[in-house]
């Protein structure tokens, strides 16, 4: 019996799975100002004919994360940073207290020029003069020799509630990036690690004794005490809490589009042979570009509630929402009104959404259905013209080599499910729009809580493996090691596969959902003075966003 | 601070494709080069989009080219793909989408020329030449310059323009005493309808940032301004970098961006560049920095030392002589021109061409006809060791009546005989064909 628990904006969702089934569900408001509240009382309610030691794990996602950072209640931190030549600090502009030290890496991951002990204890010094208790150390490269950043780290322990190094969050390459995502899980570590205690003690209150699970932006799992360290991994998990639930209802293994449709947007989100898209990099964040792996979705400004107007004699849908529809009392006609004028809806004051409509219909010279059918027309196309663009974004994407610039995969959804209050109303004509069969899951309204409860663990590792320096990294773990010179790809894959599985299993994975893949494999012949110097092999072996088992229909 | 222009990036390592497995021209050679761009986080700039190439076509190819015995026979895909970067980087900068593009691609092509039997100095068909006719085909854009910053003179883009009075071509390289092709003095200077129109800027080895802006500012840029192009290409050459393995020159990634700054190339176009490792990364940060308009004054190698890698006084000397020397035949072109040409009809040349790459033989003759009207009919006599003889009628861009009417003729009169092949090509019409 799992117990899936989702605190979102609006609501806090929570559900019960056993056998494949939903056994409770509850949905209450969730208190912005208080969240553990609005958690206990879903917990609460969804658990009141449940025996907690029937539990056999708990997944939570929330907003506590997305919310530090968006409402600015973050921890000031100071970020020590060894870029080395390349953008000047101007370009790079972080967000945090920076100090640009002497010393970098380069692209081998050697060390180019050596850290300065004397100015980086000044740094330090300073930040502490100043009240900063958190602090970030990213080094250029750090993810190739994390040797950097743990001297710097160990010059500066002292004194700061938590340090975070920029190689441990990700293994890609990007380092303004990295200094944005370190500051940022330095930034809401305090806050983050409270909850984590407060959650740790209400669970053992409840007399619950099985591992609790946090959801990440990628749509898997962590163990909550192992997640104290990467509070920024756990941003904007709703979303993707949404995208895991319809996964978990649909069990669809072709490509397909997923549509979210609220009151104010609708999120897109497509699956390639039934796996949710990650971004290439990472997540965005309140115009923070991360490392952080996460689901990609795309949003855009129409929903049953945007308002409709018209723009020089042209029909706008959004991306305004004034306020309800106008059948439930809201000041403007909109995409629901329409729906309930045609009869594809059946809530709220029928003869309100008639009325809202009329100004329109004299405008365009018509009769009411008629408006309303253009009124909805728009609203349609406007979400199939986004799904359209942005598989095409996804399909033009940059690659680098023949082979995948010839046969890489496209993307080319079959199926389309759509979730949210509209759905019922807009899914047929969104299918017929998109030229694929439509499909509204059941209990769609718990989804998030859903996907939270049967996402998997997910992680990564990054291999860079040199035979010429006879040495491998492995990124996000900050190990390096000596490798023989006969070394091989084969060999890089396998050592990456043991970490990778050594760090799942470290995150709370269980060892039946290990399921493995190589997601890039690389081996150059490394060439110096027209000879065969060694190679240079680039691994990144991943656990992929899934469910430990569907829902059963 | 300075405007920042948007910038495309057409990226195509092509990590899976190498002449052969220690060649320099091989899978490795962008890998550091990418991870120093994605590092420094170059693509997150809003003003810097990346696309992805298209896929040049078989007829891009035949409306540049002659190849022996077919387009197909001398690439492989990574051809198309590369000359299909350089294609839609120039799109995205006439659609208007960008303000320039740097098409990082390869393989290169700049010693590619007209005839192809295979490939040559790594190159088999020259990208910019047929980026440069497809602009002109789809877009109209008639006067264009193409500044190659390679070390190694560009000799095939060279050839395809010699004649061609609405294509200027300026190369500035180690001279050809010292290194391949062995060709781009100062007397190449173009051909009989087009004297003035192929500029080249031999450097002696060991010349640094010093000699390469000197001869910017005091050839390159005078005899653009004069031109007056609608569209300036660099074929941007990376190896006249310090650390190159295969070159002499004394360049810097800081030189680089500067050069491209001053330059402003609308298009730039990746040419050579061998020191993978200690030259590419910086000199592409530089340059992409430089053509977005941002700060590059922090790019730097780890082991740049200006002081070591000044020139000595008498390469400087030397410069500024060969920079009056060349200076002086532009300014003197048209009386140069009247010499060339006398009361001749038309002109031939004979050339021996040597394929390095692929270690093919080629004896070439070439005939142009004397014309005030356009580049002039081309016809070659062209016979390569592998045993094939061609002949190739050639109708130039923008050609004038007489020029094309005498090429059809000619090409209906003309029997196979000897020859294995006989091409005509007429790049406004789009024509191509074989017998």
């Amino acid at each position: 019996m799992i117990l899936g628990i989702d605190v979102g904006g609006t609501h806090t969702d929570a559900v019960v799975i056993s056998d494949h089934q939903i056994q409770s569900k509850a949905k209450v408001l969730t208190d912005a100002g208080n969240i553990m509240g609005s958690l206990i009382e879903a917990t609460e309610a969804v658990m009141r004919d449940i025996d907690p030691a029937a539990l056999r794990r708990v997944v939570l996602s929330t907003t506590i994360s997305t919310n530090a950072i968006v409402q600015g209640k973050t921890e000031a931190v100071g970020i020590i940073a060894a870029a080395g030549p390349g953008l000047p600090p101007a370009l790079i502009s972080p967000r945090a207290e920076t100090r640009f030290v002497s010393g970098y890496i380069n692209h081998r991951g050697l060390e180019a020029a050596p850290i300065d002990e004397g100015e980086i204890r000044r740094c330090a010094r300073e930040f502490k003069e100043g009240g900063i208790a958190y602090a970030g150390v990213v080094g250029k490269f750090s993810t190739r020799n994390p040797s950097h950043e743990l001297k710097i780290r160990d010059l500066i322990t002292d004194g700061f509630r938590h340090i975070s190094l920029g190689h441990r969050l990700s293994g890609h390459l990007n380092f303004p990036r990295r200094l944005a995502t370190t500051y940022l899980n330095s930034a809401i570590w305090g806050l983050y690690e409270n909850f984590v205690r407060a959650v740790t003690a209400f669970v053992e209150r409840q007399g619950i004794k099985v591992p609790i699970y946090i959801l990440k932006a990628d749509g898997g799992t962590i163990e909550i005490g192992r997640s104290v360290d990467y509070p920024v991994q756990t941003i904007l998990s709703g979303p993707a809490a949404s995208i895991m639930g319809i996964l978990s209802m649909t069990g669809g293994r072709d490509d397909a589009v997923a549509l979210d449709i609220g009151g104010t947007t609708t999120d897109i989100a497509l699956f390639a042979d039934g796996v949710p898209l990650l971004e290439a990099l990472g997540v965005t964040i309140e115009g923070h570009k991360t490392l952080i792996r996460g689901l990609r979705t795309r949003s855009i400004g129409v929903g049953g509630d945007s308002a409709v107007r018209l723009d020089g004699g042209r029909l706008e849908v959004g991306p305004r929402r004034e306020g309800p529809a106008a059948a439930l009392g809201g000041p403007c006609p909109t995409p629901t009104d329409a729906m309930i004028v045609l009869g594809l809806t059946d809530i709220g004051d029928r003869q309100k959404a008639r009325h809202s409509l009329e100004p329109l219909a004299a405008a365009l010279g018509c009769a009411v259905e008629e408006a309303a059918r253009a009124v909805f027309g728009e609203t349609v196309r406007r979400i199939a013209e986004a799904v359209r663009s942005f598989t095409e974004e996804i399909n033009n994407r940059p690659v680098y080599t023949i082979h995948e610039m010839l046969e890489g995969k496209k993307i080319e959804p079959r199926i389309v499910y759509v979730v949210g209050g509209p759905a019922q109303g807009l899914a047929p004509a969104l299918g017929k729009a998109l030229e694929c069969p439509y499909h509204i899951p059941e209990n769609a309204e718990v989804a998030n809580a859903v996907g939270a409860a049967l996402a998997r663990t997910t992680a990564e590792v990054t291999i860079l493996a040199d035979t010429e320096r006879r040495f491998l990294t492995v990124g996000e773990m900050g190990l390096q090691m000596e490798i023989p010179g006969r070394f091989s790809k084969e060999d890089a894959i396998r050592i990456g596969r043991e970490r990778l599985k050594e760090t799942a299993l470290a995150m709370g994975a269980s060892e039946d959902e290990l399921e493995m893949e190589t997601v890039e494999e690389q081996e150059f012949n490394m060439v110096r003075d027209f000879y065969t110097a060694g190679k240079n092999i680039r691994v990144k072996v991943q656990i992929k966003p899934g469910l430990i088992s569907p829902l059963g229909g | 601070m300075k405007k920042r222009k948007k910038t495309g990036l057409i990226f195509f390592p092509a990590f899976d494709w190498a002449i052969s497995p220690t060649h320099p021209e091989r899978e490795e050679r962008l890998l550091y080069t990418q991870d120093q761009v994605f590092e420094e986080g170059l693509m997150d700039f809003d003003n810097i989009v990346e696309y992805k190439p298209g896929l040049a076509t078989v007829e891009d190819i035949n409306r540049v080219h002659v190849c022996v015995p077919d387009a197909r026979r001398v690439i492989t895909e990574s051809h198309l793909i590369s000359a299909g970067g350089a294609i839609t980087a120039a799109k995205k900068v006439l659609e208007g989408e960008v303000d320039n593009a740097f098409a990082l691609v390869r393989p290169p092509g700049h010693h590619a020329m007209r005839i192809v039997h295979g490939a040559r100095g790594f190159c088999n068909i020259n990208i910019e030449a047929i980026m440069i006719e497809y602009i002109r085909r789809h877009y109209g854009i008639k006067r264009i310059a193409i500044v190659d910053t390679d070390c190694h003179h560009g000799d095939g883009t060279q050839d395809i323009y010699w004649h061609d009075p609405n294509t200027l071509f300026i190369s500035m390289h180690q001279d050809g005493r010292t290194l391949y092709p062995g060709s781009g003095f100062v007397d190449e200077f173009g051909g009989p309808n087009a004297v003035g129109m192929t500029v080249n800027i031999p450097l002696p080895p060991r010349t640094s940032d010093e000699g390469f802006l000197y001869a910017l500012e005091n050839v390159v840029l005078p005899i653009l301004e004069e031109f007056k192009p609608e569209l300036v290409i660099n074929s941007a050459g990376q190896d006249n970098h310090y650390s190159d393995p295969i070159t002499n020159m004394r360049f810097s990634a800081q030189g680089y961006a500067v050069l491209n700054d001053r330059l402003s190339p609308h298009i730039a176009v990746l040419e050579g560049g061998y020191s993978i490792e200690k030259a590419l990364p910086y000199v592409n940060v530089g340059i992409i920095l430089a053509m977005a308009g941002l700060d590059y004054s922090a790019v730097r190698e780890p082991d740049y030392n200006p002081a070591a890698l000044q020139q000595s006084e008498a390469i400087t000397t030397h410069i500024h002589r060969t920079v009056d020397e060349i200076m002086r035949r532009w300014y003197h072109r048209r009386e140069i021109a009247e010499a060339f040409r006398g009361k001749a009809r038309y002109l031939k040349r004979r050339r021996h061409i040597y394929y390095d790459t692929d270690g093919i033989s080629e004896e070439q003759e070439e005939t142009v006809r004397v014309c005030d009207d356009c580049g002039g009919l081309i016809l070659i006599d062209s016979r390569a060791d592998t045993g094939r003889r061609i002949f190739a009628v050639i109708v130039p861009g923008m050609a004038c009546e007489r020029c094309r009417k005498e090429g059809e003729v000619f090409f209906e009169e003309i029997g196979k005989g000897k020859y294995h092949q006989v091409f005509f090509q007429d790049r406004d019409r789009d024509v191509y064909l074989v017998k």
